[in-house]
Parts: structure tokens; sequence; C-alpha cells
């Protein structure tokens, strides 16, 4: 089994599509070269008529993609930044979020958006953001955020086969880092979660960059005598619910952890799931561990600090034991 | 340094049949008394199911509607260009447009009428549904495009949209990237002239909708949009050469929205009457009708025979329209996901459960 960089993994990942399925395209700004590395020499292997280069186009991306879904295509589109859903924001909630339901499901919608999310290189309000939540609430589309190369591989595979549109978050801390990928290939369901680490005191969700976080938390916490049992959602829509309310029913504790902002988070999605569902288990107010409601800041002192940290993971285990 | 002239351009405007149904036979096309008694016929019938549609509107039989009426040479004789294969990619003022393409009418009343169902087309139809944003589906239509010609099909697309989404982001966006991939796009603008109240004189300072093509790389053409001639032989030489691998062409029909902007207007209130008046003189049907009637293709039997014809269309789109069932409850969840998701499925169970259908 062989260690490679999450890029890598999504890299293999849309290689082995493409060359199993014809029918599979790339297209973005700058995905012959690569900017991020993730498809870098497709273009290569699959010709440039299956790894299209895009104007900066946002909105014409997703546009252009759902155009190609008509016709039977199944695109993998970049935007280059998770800031960037927003410029294209009509054909991704408005949409391709839409299509399957408004021909009654004549017209599959298989479109993955593949985007850059997050801070840790202190470039500003416009490359930092974690936007997963802004698109909790239209329908029809599914969100997948992976931790590891491992599940990066895994999930975008099952994304790229799946036959609605597919948000897919990738944290630019997280391109770079190393992990084992099995040689022989390999899928993971969307909407299945992992339990990263078992615990019976305090059940903490994170996912992305953030269950790395809230793996150090815990140990951290072990030593001083908590046991955390850790999910790494993996994917957000469709949530694994069946996972989290069981890790709840035992824990009777919640902790969310997300890099985006409070108000209107993923966390509240969930706490209000959890209080919906699991109500007579909590023993404690769930507790949102989140970035403040301010744009991330460009500074890289004051970037680090409005990301969440191990410290403030300790800290909302500390609340939610309280 | 001198300063040098970069460049000039010319915009065209094409009219092939005057106001009195006479027409330049150099410029008029191809077509046999028998695609004329049918171009006709479509356009009689897509008036007479405009006005039906109207009726049922205000007897509360059928949703808010985007009338077409003055419009039908514009959109009927753009579709009536397209050959199989081609695709269409309406915005909603295309009533016409879907009878000519074969769309079985009932499911555009269908969808006025409230069921998204009224979008599920016949398999291999190539129309998209109705698009009520404006300009966003000008971007599928580049996708399509695009994907058509990597696909080595010779065959082109009709977008068609409005002079106000012509103020969108969307219709740069389009406009600049068919040129840049050379999709095998044509972009229909029916100028109407209003956008709701807004006329077109705000929505652009652009002495003409045509004359954008240029900055892109593209061919535009003004059409007169009341003359089905005109408009059928430029859109088919825009197809032409699309399915050639020329590239995109921007037509802007010249035309006008007799009627309000919707069943939920009253365009009396912005609009001044001697406007109207003035292109009411331009009735695309009834130059249409002088022109058979000079050319002995029309008479008072044929006349009537036509609106007969199409009378009793109307009244077999609007039975098979009021006859389709409400859609079952259930029906809302389930072709959000190819597959119903968990979160979902307890939804449809809690609206089942409210409406006392549950298991």
């Amino acid at each position: 089994m062989a260690e490679i960089p999450f890029t890598a993994a999504l890299n293999r990942a849309m290689a082995e599509e493409m060359k199993q399925d014809e029918r599979v395209v790339v297209l973005g700004e700058d995905v012959r070269a690569g900017f991020f590395g993730a498809t870098s020499g497709l273009v290569d292997i699959f010709g440039p008529e299956r790894v299209l280069n895009t104007p900066i186009w946002e909105s014409g991306i997703a546009g252009m993609a759902l155009g190609l879904a008509v016709t039977g295509l199944r695109p993998v589109a970049e935007l280059m930044f998770a800031d960037f859903f927003y410029l294209a924001a009509d054909e991704i909630a408005n949409q391709m979020a839409s299509w399957h339901y408004v021909t009654g499901g004549q017209t599959p919608v298989p479109i993955v958006v593949r985007t850059a999310a997050g801070g840790g290189f202190a470039i500003g309000y416009n490359h930092s953001q974690c936007t997963e939540a802004s698109f909790l609430n239209p329908p029809g589309l599914k969100i997948v955020a992976p931790s590891t190369a491992h599940d990066a591989y895994g999930l975008l595979k099952s994304a790229i086969r799946d036959d609605n549109p597919v948000l897919f978050i990738e944290h630019k801390l997280l391109y770079g880092v190393p992990g084992e990928v099995p040689d022989e290939e390999y899928l993971i369901p969307l909407g299945e979660a992992a339990v990263r680490r078992e615990g019976k005191d305090v059940t903490v969700l994170a996912w992305s960059t953030m269950v790395g976080k809230a793996l150090q938390a815990s140990e951290e916490l072990e030593k001083q005598g908590v046991s955390v049992e850790v999910i790494d959602a993996r994917t957000l829509v469709p949530l694994d619910e069946a996972t989290l309310l069981a890790s709840v029913a035992k824990t009777g504790r919640l902790v969310t952890v997300e890099e985006g902002r409070k108000r209107g988070g993923v966390g509240a999605e969930i706490a209000a799931t959890v209080m919906e569902k699991a109500f007579g288990s909590l023993k404690a107010p769930v507790v949102r561990v989140a970035a403040p409601n301010i744009p991330v800041p460009s500074g890289p002192a004051a970037e680090a600090m409005h990301v969440p940290s191990v410290p403030s993971i300790i800290g909302g285990v500390r609340t939610a034991l309280a | 340094m001198p300063v040098t002239n970069l460049m000039t351009f010319n915009v065209s405007r094409m009219e092939v049949m005057d106001l009195d149904g006479n027409v330049d036979a150099g410029l008029m096309p191809d077509l046999s008394p028998e695609q004329v008694a049918e171009l006709y016929g479509i356009m009689v019938l897509t008036r007479r199911l405009d006005e039906r549609m109207l009726k049922l509107q205000r007897q509360g039989r059928l949703g808010t509607f985007a009338r077409v009426l003055g419009q039908e040479a514009a959109h009927i004789g753009a579709a009536y260009a397209m050959r199989e294969g081609d695709w269409l990619v309406p915005a909603f003022r295309e009533t016409g447009s879907f009878i000519v393409r074969g769309i079985p009418v009932e499911r555009v009343l269908q969808y006025w009428g409230g069921d998204e169902w009224g979008q599920h087309f016949p398999e291999g139809s190539r129309v998209l549904p109705v698009s009520v944003p404006v300009g966003t589906h000008m971007l599928h239509a580049v996708g399509i495009g695009w994907a058509m010609k990597q696909d080595r099909e010779r065959v082109a697309v009709l977008t068609v949209f409005g002079d106000g989404a012509t103020s969108e982001g969307d219709f740069h966006e389009a406009m600049n990237f068919a040129a840049v991939f050379q999709a095998p796009a044509v972009f229909l603008c029916q100028n109407n002239h209003w956008a709701i109240s807004v006329p077109y004189g705000r929505q652009t300072a652009a002495a003409s909708i045509a004359q954008k093509a240029i900055a892109y790389g593209m061919p535009g053409i003004q059409v007169d949009g009341n003359d089905v001639f005109a408009v059928y032989r430029v859109v088919r030489d825009a197809l032409d050469r699309a399915r050639n691998g020329e590239g995109p062409t921007l037509v802007e029909a010249h035309t006008y929205r007799m009627a309000d902007h919707t069943t939920s207007d009253d365009a009396r209130k912005y609009r001044p009457p001697e406007e109207t008046a003035y292109w009411q003189e331009r009735d695309p049907l009834e130059r249409l009708a002088r022109y058979m009637r000079r050319k002995g293709l029309l008479d008072e039997a044929r006349e009537a025979e036509t609106l007969a014809r199409a009378e009793a269309e109307v009244d077999r789109v609007v039975a098979a329209y009021e006859a389709f069932p409400a859609p079952p409850p259930d029906d809302l969840f389930a072709h959000l996901y190819a597959e119903m998701t968990p979160a979902l499925r307890a939804q449809r169970d809690a609206l089942l459960a409210a409406l006392g259908e549950g298991e």
C-alpha cells in the first residue's frame, strides 16, 4: 500500500473514472496545468477534448457543466476556490440542484463540482472561506468533505458515479498531506460517516481538516481522563444520522467542529437534528465550535485565531462536560 | 504616433416581406406552399392557444403564464428553421417553438398550471424545459453545443431569450465563451422592447442588440421579427453556419410584446397606446396571411378551415391538460435524488402521516 498525497489520490480517482467511463470530462480554470495539482497530467492521458480549460468563468463553468450533463456527459467541474461558489450560486443552487426533481428524474445531473476551501495560507476573505454551510439549504445537492487521501479517492469516485450534483470540498491544507491509499480500487459510499476514535464521554463531529484537530484534542483530553468519540462526517448531505445518533445515545454529549462560521453553520443544522431526534439522550446542550461571524482575516496571526484550534476544541468539550 | 482605425463595423437588418405581404424574391427562403401553409397553421394555433390560455388563467384554471401574442413569427419562424437533432434551449415565451418541435403542448399548459411534471418532454426531444431566470439557460446552451461538437454531431443549438436577458451577466458569459469555444450555437434574442415595464432604451444604450455580437467575435444580425420569412431565413443560415463548424451567431428578432408581460401584469399602466398601435400594423400573422392571399395560398374557406383545426387542437390540448391527475404527495419526494436520502424519506413519511396516508 502506497502513501500518496491527497491531490494524487484525487488525481488517481479522476483518471480511473475517466478511463472506465468516457463520458467523464473535467473542466475548469487551469485544469490542464492543475492549479493545485489534482488535475495535472489528465490532459496528457485523455486529451484536450476531455480536459477542458475554461476562462475565469465560475457561473459559466457550472452552467456549462449542466449543459454537458444534459447531453449525457458526467462533468467534473473545478471552481478554484470555495468562495467562488457564490459566483456560481445560481447555476449550483437554482439549476443543477433542481433539475433531477423538476424533470422527474428524466434528466440525471451527474456533476461533481470540486473546490478548494479553507484558510491556512493567509490569502484573505475571498480565498479562504469554508462555504459548505451555505449549500445545505438548496435541495438536490450532495456535499462531501473528505479528511484523508484514502477517503478523497473513494469518495470522489462515488461522487463521479452519482446521478445528482455533488459539491466536493477539498481543504487546501490537506492537498499535500500523504495518506495510505490501497492499490486496489475501492469506493466509499456517500452518506456514510466514519468513527475515527471510539469514546464514551462525549461525541465530537467534524469533517475535513477539523477531524485531525479533533483527534489531537481527544488525545489531550484522554490524558485528562476524558474519553472522546470522534466522528468524521465525510458527507454532510446526506448526513449519516444513524452513526451520529448512535454515538450521541452512547455519550449523551455532542460537540460539532467546523472551520466555517457559526451562525447558520453546519453545526447548527446538526444540533437541531440531534435535538429533534435524540433530545432524551442529551445530558448537556450541544456545543458548536466554529469560526466567529466575521470575514476570514488576511493576516496570518488573525487568521489563525479565526480558525478553530485544538485548544478551542478542548474548550468546547469542556463546556459540554460542565 | 498616428492614430489608426482599429475597426469599423456594420450591422445589418434583414426584411423579406413588407407590411402588405410583398416579398423580396432574392431574399425569400425556399419554402414550399405546403411549408408556408404549415407555418401559418402553427402561428394560428399558437395565437388561439395563447388566447384560450388567457381565458383559462382568468377563470383560475391555469397559473400565471407569459403570453406570446405578437411574437409568433420570431419564435415559430426560428424553430421552424431547426433540423432533426438540433437542440432547443428556451426561455419562457416560446410556446410556438415547442409546437414546432413536436412537444405535446398540454405539457406546456401543465407547467404553467403549476405542475413541474409539465417539463417531462418525450425522450430524445432535445428540448430543454421552460427557464424563467431569463438568462441562465444560455450557459447550458454553450455546454450542449460544446458537447455536440466533441461528439462530432453535425447539429446546432438554438437558445432563445429576451432583450431584458441581455442585461444579465449570463448573456455576456454565454456569448463570450460560445465564441471562444466556437460552439455550434445560435443566440436568438426576441427583442420585444419591454422587460415587464422597463423599455428597451433602459435596458441598453446600444442602438441594437445585434451589434453586441461584434465585441464577442461572432456575427450579429437584426431581423424583422414580425416577418416570418426573414426570421426563418436568418436563423436557418445561422444554424447552417453552426453545423458547419463556423461558430455561433447572434440574431436579434426585432418584435413587440403585444400582450402584458405575464397574466400578472397590466401594460396599460406604463405603455403608450400609440406604440402598441404602431406594432399592431405589423402583426406577424396578418402579414403572412396577406402574402398567402396574394399568392393564392389562402382564401376565406382555407382561413376558416385553419382556424377550425386550430380550435379543435386547442380543445384537445385543454382537455388533455385538465385530465392530468394531480401528482400524489409522495411524488414530491420521489425525484429529488436518484436514490431517496434517509432524511428525505423521513420528511415524506411525516407529510403522508399528516395527510392521513401513512402506511
